[in-house]
């Protein structure tokens, strides 16, 4: 469960950011995507997963810029831009992985990640096992909960962040680069979205395949909406919907309840919009989310 | 000296028409640098693209019957966007339709009149359900329409493969796919030996209907009074939740036509690759033809040329299909850059003495 919503968490806190300073980033999927290729290829020819992971980290970071230049500059739809650096995403990394390794019957594989026991800590019975016997970026997933936190709510980066989110032009008499701020936002969304994305292709799967993210980017965007904004509350719906998927999974190869595996995959999505039908109502959205800011309109 | 942006008092007419070819020009300059990644001429690959769209009467019918979905995708998608309701779930809507159509196109006590007509209708239907769900839980439970319709393409997907990999299987087939369509309920053939099918032709008509009632009816001002300015509508009396509701059942029903399209004309049966993300090609057609319903056809039958052509100059060049998925974003990025010139334009400003005289200029 831990497991499988590392990679959510990582782009759910990424996009959280993005929408605390007021840009709606639907980029996540293709950039989840893309990070997953560039970063599988990296891992592949350097022999070095961490090279991996930092290739996933730049690919989104270029990509967040893209993103930025389409909203903040030139102040486009979000919704539009978003999916279009998704579609473009997308096609860049089936077109470069058919590039890169054709079509080979047999898809390339890396060496996993080794998991990195806590040492004491993980010979606890039970617990130790669960929370402390994981790969290195699961760790590095859970701690930027605190980290993401602390520098949103305790540090006048994250204040000004905010601000921009709720208020750009009082941000801005304030004295705040609000574009700057946006663009940072953004960068660190992507930076995210790749980490979250090569996850799949180096941690969880050590292969490239093109149904790799399959639509957990989208579900990332809601996780969102029902962590409220709060990068705490976004890690228990990352848990939560990690829980989901698992006892998705245990269902299916326990034989319990004998249904098509088709119903299995549909039930993280339903629960989703379920969850939104339910919570959505209450949930208050940055207030400058999706408004594009121009100097001179006050 | 400054770059800037200023908001153009009128659009010159030359701009209109120069700025989408531009955009689609830039495009394909962009794209050049994949091609020679891949290590073939760009001249020549555009070339193999361009004969494997339109080359022959064949490959032209071909890239009709393609933009067919595609021309019903953007048809639904630019309804929905003139209203801001955001519907991206123009793909499970497409799934829901042709569904319909699948099961009513193989009913055997259906007289045989009755087969095409009732399918296109269950397909709309189906369509515009699946479409109104999210429609009533942004307007009563104000859940994004963005997300809404974007996580309900997965249902729709997921429960069709449920039901074509179980109760719904073809029992004579070995794949998951639903039973074939009666033979009466295929739509005929315009023009053969080819396989340009009547819903090619219905996909022109609609494109003209949907024009008709978004310019020439009340409703069609109402959607798009909702969609400019949502309360200036109210304040003018329009029931606005009643019209975003009829326009997300509208653009759905649109959406469920493209599968109607596919399942009577193409395929016969529903099977788990039965639309290649018409949906959310939609999308971009739809901002291609600036929410323009008549614009819609000739941005369809762009994509599907570049689909249709792709497939030609994979096999020629060695350069992968996908290049056709990487056009497509990237062009909807240019022309969203270059639709933003029709508006505004750009002008350099000496330091920060700003002209305010030179404004509207």
């Amino acid at each position: 469960m831990i497991r499988i919503a590392t990679p959510l968490l990582f782009a759910t806190l990424g996009e959280m950011f993005s929408e605390r300073a007021g840009i709606l980033n639907l980029g996540i999927e293709g950039i989840m995507l893309l990070g997953a290729m560039t970063g599988f290829c990296a891992a592949y020819f350097s022999g070095n997963l961490w090279i991996g992971v930092a290739a996933a980290a730049l690919t989104g970071i270029t990509f967040g810029v893209l993103m930025g230049f389409l909203t903040v500059t030139l102040g486009l739809s979000q919704h539009v831009s978003g999916l279009s650096v998704t579609m473009v995403c997308s096609g860049l990394a089936f077109y470069g992985y058919r590039l890169v390794f054709g079509q080979p019957s047999q898809p390339p594989n890396v060496e996993a990640f080794e998991a990195l026991s806590v040492p004491l800590l993980s010979d606890i019975p039970f617990f130790g096992p669960v929370l402390f016997d994981h790969l290195a970026l699961v760790y590095i997933g859970f701690l930027l909960v605190p980290l993401a936190a602390f520098l949103l709510y305790r540090t006048p980066w994250g204040l000004s962040l905010r601000t921009v989110g709720e208020n750009p032009h009082a941000a801005a008499s304030a004295g705040v680069r609000v574009a700057w701020a946006r663009y940072q936002a953004l960068m660190i969304s992507g930076a995210l979205f790749g980490v979250g994305g090569v996850y799949f292709s180096v941690a969880q799967f050590n292969a490239f395949t093109f149904g790799v993210i399959s639509g957990r980017g989208w579900v990332c965007i809601a996780l969102v909406v029902l962590g409220r904004w709060d990068p705490w509350r976004c890690a228990v719906a990352a848990l939560l919907f990690g829980a989901v998927d698992a006892l998705q999974l245990r269902l299916q190869s326990g034989g319990v309840i004998d249904l098509p595996y088709p119903i299995f995959l549909m039930l993280p999505f339903v629960v989703t919009v379920a969850a939104m039908a339910v919570l959505a109502r209450n949930a208050r959205a940055p207030a400058a989310l999706l408004i594009p800011y121009h100097k001179e309109e006050r | 000296m400054k770059l800037v942006l200023e908001p153009r008092a009128h659009t010159p007419a030359w701009l209109n028409i120069s700025l989408p070819v531009l955009a689609l020009l830039a495009t394909l300059v962009l794209c050049s640098g994949l091609i020679i990644a891949a290590g073939a001429g760009v001249l020549p690959a555009y070339g193999a693209l361009f004969k494997g769209a339109f080359g022959s009467k064949f490959n032209f019918v071909e890239t009709l019957v393609k933009a067919a979905p595609l021309v019903f995708t953007g048809l639904a998608v630019a309804v929905a966007f003139r209203a801001k309701f955001w519907n991206i779930g123009a793909e499970g809507q497409l799934l829901a339709g042709a569904m319909a159509a699948a099961f009513i196109g193989a009913r055997e006590a259906l007289p045989v009149w009755s087969l095409v007509p009732l399918m296109i209708i269950a397909g709309f239907v189906a369509g515009g359900l699946w479409a109104a769900l999210p429609a009533i839980l942004k307007l009563r439970y104000r859940v994004d329409d963005v997300v809404a319709t974007l996580m309900l393409n997965f249902v729709m997907f997921y429960l069709m493969l449920a039901l074509i990999d179980g109760p719904w299987k073809d029992p004579l087939s070995g794949y998951p796919d639903s039973p074939d369509i009666r033979m009466d309920a295929e739509y005929p053939i315009l023009l053969q030996p080819t396989r340009l099918h009547l819903g090619v032709l219905l996909a022109g008509v609609t494109a003209i209907l949907v024009w008709l009632l978004m310019t020439r009816t009340t409703f069609g001002f109402a959607i798009r009074a909702v969609g400019e300015n949502v309360r200036a509508a109210a304040h003018g009396g329009l029931p606005v939740k009643r019209v975003v509701f009829l326009t997300a059942v509208i653009s759905g029903g649109l959406a469920g036509l493209a599968g109607v399209g596919e399942v009577a004309g193409l395929h016969f049966q529903v099977m788990a690759s039965l639309s290649p993300g018409y949906g959310y090609t939609g999308i971009v057609i739809a901002m291609l033809a600036r929410l323009n319903t008549l614009g819609v056809i000739p941005a369809a039958i762009f994509f599907a040329a570049i689909a249709t052509g792709a497939e030609t100059m994979s096999r020629t060049t060695g350069v992968p299909v996908f290049l056709a998925d990487v056009i497509q974003g990237v062009s909807l990025i240019c022309m969203l850059v270059a639709l933003l010139f029709t508006t505004y334009r750009l002008r350099v400003r000496g330091s920060d003495t700003v002209n305010v005289s030179n404004v509207g200029s």
